[in-house]
C-alpha cells in the first residue's frame, strides 16, 4: 500500500475517533442547558457529570492528532487550508477554548451558574457547525486562486445550500449520538429516569440525522456532479450503513440490549464516513490539492508511521486503564468512588 | 480601516501575544506535576498529612491553569497552520516529527492526569496513587522537550539540503539533533521547574504576609524555596551554556543582546544603559571581560559584533533589555532563595519578618516575569528570520484578509481567559481554606 493511502487512512480514524467522543461530549452539554430550561436537570445532570469529568481533556487531543498529523503527513494542507480557513477556524478555537476552560472551571471551581450553563450547551452545537465548514471547502467551489495564493469564497460558500445541509447534518448527528450514548451509560448505571428520557432524545433525533444525510447527497448532485457520481459508485456502504442505522433505532424503540445499540450505531456513522472518505479519494482540497501532491517526503513519513506506531504501543494500554476506571466500570457510573 | 492592512505585521502580533499568553500556562504545566510529586512523597514518606494536603491542593488548582494551558495551545497549534502557511509547508517537510511526538506525550499526559485527579480516594496505599502521576509529570516534560526541538530547529536549521529550492536529503533525527537542541531543552525545562517552585513558596509567602502562622504554609514555603533555588543555580549554569552556544552558532543574537557593536577581545558586559542619537552606549554598567567570559569561557577572547551581520539581517537592538532583565532576575531569585535556605538553617529572626515574606512573594511573578523576557529576547533576537537562514518572517505569514480581526477576537478570548482563570483559583481556595480542611480531614478520621 502506498505510504499516502497509509497515512490518510490513520488521520481518518483519528477524525472519526474525534467525531465520536466529541458528539457524546457537545451533545451532553446541550442536554444539561435543554434539562434546565425544562427542569429536569435533576434527572440528568448527575449522569452527565460522571461521564464527561475524567475524559474532557482526552478529547481534545484526538482534535490536536489530527491537524498535527495533517501538518506532518501533508505539508501542502497547511498551506491551502491554513490560507483559506483562518477566519471559520479561528471562531472554531474561541467556541472550543471558551467551552473547555469553562468546563473545568465549573467543575472545580466556581459555582453553576445559569447563563454559563446555556452558553456551554450553545457553543458545543456552533462548534461542529463551524468545524464543519472544513469539510464543505474541500468539496471544491468555494476556494479560487488569485495571484497563486488560495482565497476563500465567503459569499459563495454562505449562501449555498450545500454549507447549511452539512451544517445541520453536523449539529443533529451530534444531538444523535450523544442521546444513544447516554442511554446507553444511563441503563449501566441503572439510572431509569435518565435512561428513559434520553432514549426519547435519542429517537427524536435518529429522523433528522437521516434526513440531512440525504439531503446532503441531493445537494451533492446539484453542486459537484463529479463528486456525487463518486459517492454513487460506492452505494453499498452507505446502504449497509442504513442497515445498521435501522438496527440502532429498532433496540432503541424495543428498550433493549442499548449497548449494542450505540455500537451498531459507531459501525453506522463509520461505513458512512469511511465511504465518504474514499469518495474523496484522491483529492484533500478539491481539485487543487490530491494526497499524492500534498505529500511529504519519504524519509519524514517513514519516521512519522514509526513514531505512530511507538506512542500508538503506549497508548492503547493507558487508553483501556482510563476505560477500565471510568467508562466500564460499573461502580463508578453507578456512583462510587 | 484607520490603519494599513499588513497580514504580516498582524500575523506577528497576533502568534507573539498567543504565545506570551500560553506560555504562562505552559511553564505552570511543565513544572508543578513535579512539586505535586514531591510534596505527596514527602506526605507518604514522613506520614505528615500537611504535604499530602498540599499535593491535593496543589493539584487541584493545577486543573484550572492546565485548562487554559491546553486549549491556548490548541490555539497556537492551529495559528502556526492559520498565520505561517508558507512556514509550515516548509517545515512541515523537516520538523514534523517532533511536533507530531508532542500530541503523543500530551495524550499520555491528559489520561493520567484524568485518573490522578479522580482516585485520590480510591487506593488504600497512597504510593499506587503517586505512582499515577510520573507518566503526568514525564508527559508534559516531554511535550516540553518536543516542542523546544521545534523552536531550536527555527533557529539553527538542519537536516536538509535546499537545491533550486527543493528540499532534498531529508533527515528528521539530524533536524530534531540540530545544534541550538541541548541548551534550549534544558534551560525551558529548568527555568519551568524554577517559575512553578517560585510560583508556589509565592503563594506561601503571601499567605505568612498577611499573618497566617500555620506550620502548612511554613512547610510549604521553605520545601518550595529549597527546590527553587536547587533549579535556579541550575538555570545559570544552563544559562550560562546558552551563551556559549549563542557566540558559536546565533553571534548576531548575543552581539544585539550585548549591544556589541564590533568584533573584539576581552569583550566587556554591559549592563541596562540607552543608546543616544549616535547610536553610543550611555550609563550602562560595564563589567570587564564579562563578555568574553560568557561567550567562550575565556576572559581574553574574542567575541564577534554585530558589525559582522548584513544590516538588514540584525535583530532589533531593545532586545537587549529583555536578556538584562532575565539575567537579573535569575541572579536575584538565585541569591534570595539560597539566603533563605541559609537563614532558616541558621534560625535567624528575618524569616519571620512580614516585609521578608513580602520580598519572597515577589520571586514567583518575577520568574514569571524572566520567562516572558527569555522568550522575547529568544524570539525577537531571530528576527528578521522566521527559519535562521532560509525564511524571512515576511516571506512565512499568510496572505489572507482579516488577520486584523482575528487578533482583536483572540485579544479578547485571552482577557476573559486570563480573568476567569484568576477569579476562580481564587475562589476555590477562599471557600475552602487550609484550616477547613486540615479539620474536615481529622473529623473524616473519626479524631474528634
Ligand atoms: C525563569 C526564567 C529564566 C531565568 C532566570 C533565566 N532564563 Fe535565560 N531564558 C529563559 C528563561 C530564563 C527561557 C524563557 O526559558 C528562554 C527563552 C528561549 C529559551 O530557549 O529559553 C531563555 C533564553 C536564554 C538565552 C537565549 C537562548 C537562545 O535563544 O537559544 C540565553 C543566552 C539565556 N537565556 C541565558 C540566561 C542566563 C545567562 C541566565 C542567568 C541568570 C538566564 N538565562 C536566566
Ligand atoms: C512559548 C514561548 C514563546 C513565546 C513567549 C514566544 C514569543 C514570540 C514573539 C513575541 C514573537 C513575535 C516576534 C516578532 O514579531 O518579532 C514570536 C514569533 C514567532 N514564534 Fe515564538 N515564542 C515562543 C515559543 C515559540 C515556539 C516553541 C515556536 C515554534 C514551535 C515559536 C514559533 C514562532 C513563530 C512561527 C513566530 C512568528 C515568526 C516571527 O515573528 O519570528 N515560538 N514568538
Ligand atoms: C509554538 C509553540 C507551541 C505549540 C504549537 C504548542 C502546542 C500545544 C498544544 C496543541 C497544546 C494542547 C494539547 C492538548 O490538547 O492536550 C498545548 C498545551 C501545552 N503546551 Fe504548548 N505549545 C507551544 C509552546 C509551548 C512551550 C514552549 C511549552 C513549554 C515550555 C509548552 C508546553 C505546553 C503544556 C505544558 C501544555 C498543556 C498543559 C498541560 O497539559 O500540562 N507549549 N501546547
Amino acid at each position: 500500500m502506498d505510504l499516502e493511502i497509509i497515512g490518510i487512512s490513520v488521520l481518518w480514524l483519528f477524525l472519526f475517533g474525534y467525531i465520536i467522543i466529541a458528539s457524546i461530549d457537545f451533545g451532553a452539554g446541550f442536554f444539561s442547558a435543554y434539562s434546565e430550561l425544562t427542569k429536569t436537570r435533576h434527572i440528568l445532570h448527575h449522569i452527565i457529570q460522571r461521564y464527561l469529568s475524567p475524559v474532557w481533556e482526552v478529547t481534545n487531543v484526538f482534535l490536536v492528532f489530527f491537524f498535527v498529523g495533517m501538518v506532518g503527513f501533508f505539508p501542502s494542507s497547511a498551506y491551502y487550508y491554513g490560507t483559506v480557513l483562518l477566519v471559520p477556524v479561528s471562531i472554531g478555537i474561541v467556541l472550543i477554548a471558551i467551552r473547555g476552560s469553562y468546563y473545568a472551571f465549573q467543575t472545580y471551581g466556581a459555582k453553576d451558574s445559569k447563563l454559563y450553563i446555556f452558553l456551554y450547551g450553545v457553543a458545543g452545537l456552533l462548534i461542529p457547525a463551524s468545524l464543519s465548514i472544513v469539510l464543505t471547502v474541500s468539496e471544491g467551489g468555494f476556494v479560487d486562486i488569485v495571484n497563486d495564493q488560495p482565497v476563500l469564497l465567503y459569499e459563495e460558500l454562505f449562501f449555498s445550500p450545500l454549507t447549511w445541509s452539512i451544517v445541520i447534518l453536523s449539529i443533529v448527528s451530534v444531538l444523535y449520538i450523544s442521546a444513544t450514548f447516554l442511554t446507553a451509560y444511563a441503563d449501566v448505571a441503572k439510572d431509569e429516569a435518565a435512561k428513559n428520557l434520553l432514549r426519547k432524545y435519542a429517537l427524536a433525533w435518529s429522523g433528522p440525522t437521516a434526513l440531512a444525510a440525504g439531503l446532503i447527497v441531493l445537494q451533492m448532485r446539484a453542486h459537484n456532479i463529479e463528486r456525487f457520481e463518486n459517492i454513487m459508485d460506492l452505494w453499498w456502504i452507505f446502504a449497509l450503513s442504513g442497515v445498521f442505522f435501522v438496527i440502532t433505532v429498532a433496540l432503541l424503540l424495543m428498550r433493549k440490549y442499548y449497548s449494542t445499540a450505540f455500537w451498531s450505531l459507531v459501525i453506522q456513522f463509520a461505513l458512512a464516513f469511511f465511504g465518504y472518505g474514499i469518495s474523496h479519494y484522491p483529492y484533500l482540497m478539491y481539485p487543487y490539492l490530491t494526497i499524492y501532491d500534498g505529500f511529504t517526503n519519504e524519509a519524514m513519513a517513514t519516521a512519522l508511521i514509526v513514531a505512530f506506531i511507538a506512542g500508538f504501543a503506549l497508548l492503547i494500554p493507558s487508553l483501556f486503564l482510563l476505560a477500565r476506571l471510568f467508562l466500564f466500570n460499573k461502580k463508578y457510573v453507578k456512583g462510587g468512588k | 480601516m484607520f490603519w494599513e492592512y499588513d497580514p504580516v505585521t498582524f500575523s506577528r502580533t497576533l502568534t507573539g501575544l498567543t504565545l506570551a499568553f500560553h506560555i504562562i500556562y505552559a511553564t505552570i504545566g511543565v513544572g508543578i506535576p513535579l512539586m505535586i510529586a514531591i510534596a505527596q512523597w514527602i506526605g507518604i514518606k514522613k506520614n505528615d498529612e500537611h504535604y499530602i494536603l498540599l499535593a491535593r491542593r496543589w493539584a487541584r488548582g493545577f486543573v484550572i491553569t492546565v485548562a487554559v494551558g491546553v486549549v491556548t495551545g490548541t490555539a497556537i497549534g492551529l495559528q502556526l497552520s492559520l498565520l505561517w502557511p508558507n512556514f509550515m509547508e516548509l517545515a512541515g517537510h523537516v520538523i514534523a516529527l517532533p511536533l507530531f511526538m508532542e500530541t503523543f506525550a500530551f495524550f499520555f499526559e491528559a489520561i493520567f492526569l484524568g485518573i490522578y485527579l479522580y482516585t485520590w480516594d480510591r487506593f488504600e496505599n497512597q504510593k499506587k496513587h503517586l505512582l499515577l502521576l510520573i507518566p503526568v509529570a514525564i508527559g508534559a516534560a516531554f511535550s516540553a522537550f518536543f516542542i523546544t526541538i521545534v523552536n531550536a530547529f527555527m533557529n539553527t536549521p538542519q537536516g536538509f539540503d535546499l537545491v533550486n529550492g527543493a528540499l532534498v536529503n531529508i533527515d528528521p533525527i539530524a533536524a530534531m539533533l540540530n545544534p541550538a537542541m541541548p541548551t534550549k531543552v534544558a534551560h525551558v525545562l529548568s527555568t519551568a521547574f524554577m517559575t512553578s517552585a517560585f510560583v508556589l513558596a509565592s503563594i506561601a509567602a503571601f499567605r505568612l504576609f498577611k499573618g497566617n502562622n500555620h506550620v502548612y504554609h511554613k512547610k510549604a514555603l521553605f520545601l518550595m524555596m529549597k527546590v527553587g533555588f536547587i533549579f535556579s543555580v541550575a538555570t545559570v549554569i544552563v544559562g550560562d551554556f546558552s551563551g556559549k552556544f549563542l557566540a558559536e552558532y546565533q553571534p548576531e543574537k548575543l552581539a544585539a543582546a550585548e549591544w556589541h557593536f564590533e568584533t573584539e577581545e576581552e569583550a566587556p558586559l554591559i549592563l541596562y544603559g540607552w543608546l543616544d542619537d549616535k547610536g553610543e552606549v550611555k550609563g550602562g554598567l560595564e563589567i570587564p571581560y564579562a563578555l568574553s567570559i560568557l561567550a567562550h569561557g575565556n576572559p581574553t577572547a574574542e567575541v564577534e559584533g554585530l558589525n559582522e551581520t548584513p544590516e538588514e539581517e540584525r535583530p532589533p537592538l531593545f532586545v537587549h533589555y529583555f536578556f538584562d532583565l532575565m539575567v537579573t532576575i535569575g541572579m536575584w531569585l538565585t541569591f534570595i532563595s539560597g539566603f533563605y535556605w541559609f537563614a532558616v538553617k541558621k534560625g535567624w529572626k528575618i524569616i519571620r519578618k512580614k516585609s521578608f515574606n513580602f520580598v519572597l512573594f515577589l520571586s514567583g511573578p518575577l520568574a514569571m516575569i524572566a520567562i516572558e523576557m527569555g522568550w522575547f529576547y529568544a524570539e525577537f533576537g531571530r528576527q528578521p528570520w522566521i527559519l535562521r537562514g532560509y525564511m524571512m518572517v515576511s516571506d512565512g505569514a499568510t496572505s489572507a484578509g482579516y488577520v486584523d480581526w482575528m487578533l482583536f477576537l483572540f485579544a479578547g478570548l485571552y482577557i476573559v481567559l486570563g480573568t476567569a482563570s484568576v477569579i476562580v483559583l481564587t475562589k476555590m481556595f477562599k471557600k475552602n481554606p487550609v484550616e477547613q480542611e486540615l479539620a474536615d480531614h481529622a473529623y473524616e478520621r473519626g479524631e474528634w
